[in-house]
C-alpha cells in the first residue's frame, strides 16, 4: 500500500514488477493509467499544469487507499499521481491493485480512480492551441461515479 | 485567533496570494462565516468568493462542509472542486 506524488514520469512495467516482487500470493494485478489528451470538451489542448495541496494530497490518497483495502482483499496497491507541467500523451496517474483474484483487483482499481477524482486536491489548468489558459471544471459524471460506491442510507 | 489561510487554483489567482495568516474576529465560527468575512476584505476577495457555493474548504487538510466549526483550526484552505486523475 503506497502513494506517491511526483513531477517525474512513471514506468508502468517497472511499477508493476515492484508491486509483485517476491510475492507468491498475488493472482491478479490490474493497472489503470490516465493520460493527457490533445482534446477536451471540443477544445484543443497544447498542455496542462497540475497544481496540488502538498500534505493534504498525500493524506487523501492514503485515506482512499485504506478505504479500498477495507472493502476488498488486496495484497497490494499503489497510486502515483504527477504534478507540474504535462503535455498531450504524457502519463498523469497510475493505479495498481493486486489481489488473489481478478474481481477484487478490478473493482478496487475503479473505486480508487473514482474516489481520487472527487477527493484528492489536484487542479488541472489547460493551455489551448491558441495559448489561452483555463482551469478545468469538475464534472458531475465524476461525482456520480464516486457516489455509486457510497452505501445507501 | 491567528490562523493560516491557504488558497488554491483560481481562488489563489483571484485573491492574488497562496497563503496568509489572519486574525479572525471571535464571532467567525464556521467556514461559511469565514467566507462571508473574507468577501468583505477587498474586491479581490469578493471576486474569489463570488461563487461561494462552488468554493470548497478544508480544515487542517481534511475536507469540510460550510457548516463546519473553525474551533481549534490551525490551517484553513479554500479551493474549487478538485479535478485530478
Amino acid at each position: 500500500m503506497s502513494v506517491r506524488v511526483q513531477r517525474e514520469d512513471f514506468d508502468v512495467g517497472a511499477e508493476v514488477r515492484r508491486v509483485a516482487a517476491d510475492r507468491t500470493d498475488i493472482g491478479a494485478i490490474v493497472t489503470f493509467t490516465g493520460m493527457v489528451r490533445s482534446e477536451n470538451e471540443g477544445r484543443g489542448v497544447a498542455g496542462m499544469t497540475l497544481e496540488h495541496y502538498p500534505g493534504m494530497t498525500e493524506s487523501e490518497l492514503a485515506r482512499v487507499e485504506a478505504e479500498a483495502g477495507k472493502r476488498w482483499p488486496l495484497q497490494a496497491s499503489l497510486i502515483v499521481h504527477r504534478i507540474g507541467a504535462l503535455n498531450p500523451g504524457d502519463n498523469i496517474v497510475l493505479v495498481v491493485t493486486a489481489s488473489a483474484h481478478r474481481e477484487a483487483a478490478f473493482a478496487a482499481a475503479e473505486f480508487l480512480m473514482d474516489y481520487l477524482k472527487t477527493s484528492a486536491p489536484f487542479w488541472k489548468k489547460e493551455r489551448g492551441g491558441d495559448g489561452a489558459e483555463r482551469w478545468v471544471e469538475a464534472r458531475q459524471s465524476d461525482d456520480r461515479a464516486a457516489e455509486r460506491w457510497t452505501p445507501r442510507e | 485567533m491567528p490562523v493560516k489561510i491557504r488558497y488554491f487554483s483560481w481562488v489563489r489567482e483571484k485573491t492574488g496570494k497562496a497563503e496568509e495568516v489572519l486574525d479572525l474576529p471571535p464571532d467567525i465560527e464556521t467556514v461559511a462565516d469565514l467566507m462571508t468575512w473574507l468577501k468583505a476584505l477587498g474586491p479581490e476577495y469578493a471576486e474569489a468568493f463570488a461563487r461561494s457555493d462552488v468554493v470548497r474548504a478544508a480544515i487542517d487538510q481534511a475536507h469540510v462542509k460550510p457548516t463546519a466549526s473553525l474551533a481549534g483550526a490551525r490551517e484553513i484552505a479554500f479551493f474549487p472542486p478538485v479535478t485530478g486523475g
